[in-house]
């Protein structure tokens, strides 16, 4: 048979020496590696008090952006529920009134605006599609819940906290 | 004091000599599931157990509460009686073997010598192979009555186990007391304080006491009886609560008093060198000496545990072929080689 690669090992069919049917040597040997093991760096990382950190391309929670002044960058233009492809986010779109421009930042937005994360798999494709800047992946994952309701997100779980007002 | 011709400060003597030993062998046993658990941890590049307490010195209180707590499951088909004595014995009986291992010299309190050891016999090796043989009875009855074909299979491999290590342990013991002359664990301490320890005369014999130590405190690599892959943790598979953790239990009394006995009668007991030299008050010495068997056998202890966490378990023809087929006409070789040489010695 053609070997796929020069690193496959013919195994070795020899009837052991007196010395390998000893097993001792064999044995001192092992007890001599597991041994080296007892100091060597630990691999465990104590959660709750050390966190690992993510790397830096991590994809997390969803949150959705604000501008300097506040205002909701997200239009509803919907081309982040078109580009994902577990179909986790529906929204509607509702018109701006006036009086309401220190709320969003176009005459369009987002009346609702929801992302099933149990269906979510964080894959980005919503953040790359955003034309406003408005959808961002953090560094955080969804926590645990009771109830599949308490997955799907809505805007007050996902837009940050104004700047100003701090809420 | 004497009153109706009974020394009264001699059974004081020995009942808190009883005591204290046998708390020793607890904790110690206790502490050696924590131990044993960290050893895995660190060979395995683990932590191990530290959320109870400081470096997880709680876990085996937590252990043993949770035992006592849980639901205590007798099997309907199975024999009420013996399914609670066979826990009950391998307790017991891992606790007895204590008696007779000189724990120290003799202390001197208040112009009295007091010994510490519980019981000088003049049989003490005899003793104690009496009382280990009859450990493996624990296992098989709780294996038959848990009427489970697993347990029934491992109390089947444990007692044939046993059978084929206690053979060549008993030979290596021979060769040892063709040496000392005595089947009194004192009288083997006594000797090695003298003299070089036993295990410069009787290595070979020292390795075969070894090898068949784990096969008769059913430790890896012949953790047969036990297997938790084959037999689905075997003998003890229909136990739960503290009749499991009897077991358990009884198992690292086992490992404890091994160790120790190791320590006594290979590694000088409370012998340590210079210890007749140092000019120190008796006491000091003795108290010492303790100390140092202690850690003898707390090395034994981590022995254990450390070829536990490297060696893989023995397949059973593989076992019995290491028993029959070597350790026995090694210890009987052993045997004949000392023999030979103390006669050679003599002439």
């Amino acid at each position: 048979m053609q070997a796929l690669t020069n690193r496959a090992k013919a195994v070795d069919r020899r009837p052991m020496t007196f010395a390998e049917k000893l097993y001792i040597p064999a044995i001192a040997k092992g007890m001599g590696i597991t041994f080296k093991h007892l100091f060597q760096r630990k691999a465990t990382v104590s959660f709750p008090e050390k966190k690992r950190d993510f790397s830096p391309v991590f994809r997390g929670l969803h949150v959705l952006n604000r501008d300097e002044e506040g205002r909701e960058r997200c239009t509803a233009c919907g081309l982040c529920a078109v580009a994902c492809p577990a179909e986790a986010i529906t929204m509607e779109a509702a018109e701006r009134k006036p009086g309401e421009e220190n709320l969003y930042r176009e005459e369009k937005y987002a009346a609702k605006y929801e992302i099933n994360m149990l269906r979510c798999i964080f894959c980005g494709f919503c953040e790359e599609a955003c034309p406003k800047d408005a959808v961002y992946m953090s560094e955080t994952f969804a926590p645990a819940n009771y109830q599949r309701k308490g997955f799907i997100y809505g805007k007050d779980d996902l837009l940050i906290p104004h700047p100003k007002e701090g809420k | 004091m004497t009153l109706l011709s009974i020394d009264w400060f001699f059974i004081i003597e020995k009942v808190l000599l009883i005591s204290v030993v046998l708390v020793l062998s607890l904790v110690v046993a206790m502490y050696s599931t924590w131990g044993e658990r960290k050893v895995a941890a660190w060979i395995q590049d683990r932590l191990g157990p530290n959320r109870a307490g400081p470096m997880g010195l709680l876990q085996p209180l937590a252990d043993g509460g949770k035992l006592f707590f849980k639901e205590e499951i007798i099997p309907t088909n199975s024999s009420r009686f013996l399914f609670i004595l066979g826990p009950s014995i391998a307790m017991m009986v891992a606790c007895m073997t204590s008696a007779v291992i000189p724990w120290g010299d003799t202390l001197v309190i208040a112009g009295r010598p007091v010994s510490l050891q519980i019981a000088d016999v003049n049989i003490g090796i005899l003793f104690i192979f009496g009382v280990v043989s009859m450990g493996v009875y624990g296992i098989m009855i709780g294996g038959w009555a848990s009427n489970n074909k697993f347990s029934l299979l491992a109390s089947v491999r444990a007692a044939s186990q046993i059978i084929s290590y206690e053979l060549p342990m008993g030979l290596a013991l021979i060769a040892l007391l063709m040496l000392t002359g005595s089947l009194s664990l004192k009288d083997i301490v006594e000797q090695q304080r003298h003299s070089l320890w036993n295990v410069c005369y009787q290595p070979l014999g020292f390795f075969i006491f070894l090898v068949c130590a784990f096969a008769e405190c059913n430790r890896a690599p012949f953790d047969l009886p036990e297997a938790e892959n084959e037999l689905n943790g075997g003998y003890h598979l229909e136990y739960s609560s503290m009749k499991l953790g009897f077991f358990l239990f009884a198992e690292y009394i086992n490992m404890f008093i091994s160790s120790a006995l190791i320590a006594t009668m290979y590694f000088g007991g409370y012998a340590f060198p210079y210890m007749d030299s140092l000019g120190l008050d008796p006491n000091v010495v003795t108290i010492l000496g303790f100390v140092a068997l202690f850690i003898k056998t707390l090395c034994f202890i981590f022995f254990f545990m450390w070829v536990r966490w490297t060696v893989p378990r023995f397949r059973y023809d593989q076992l019995m072929r290491l028993g029959w087929k070597v350790m026995i006409p090694l210890a009987l070789a052993n045997m004949l080689i000392t023999g030979a040489l103390i006669l050679a010695r003599q002439h």
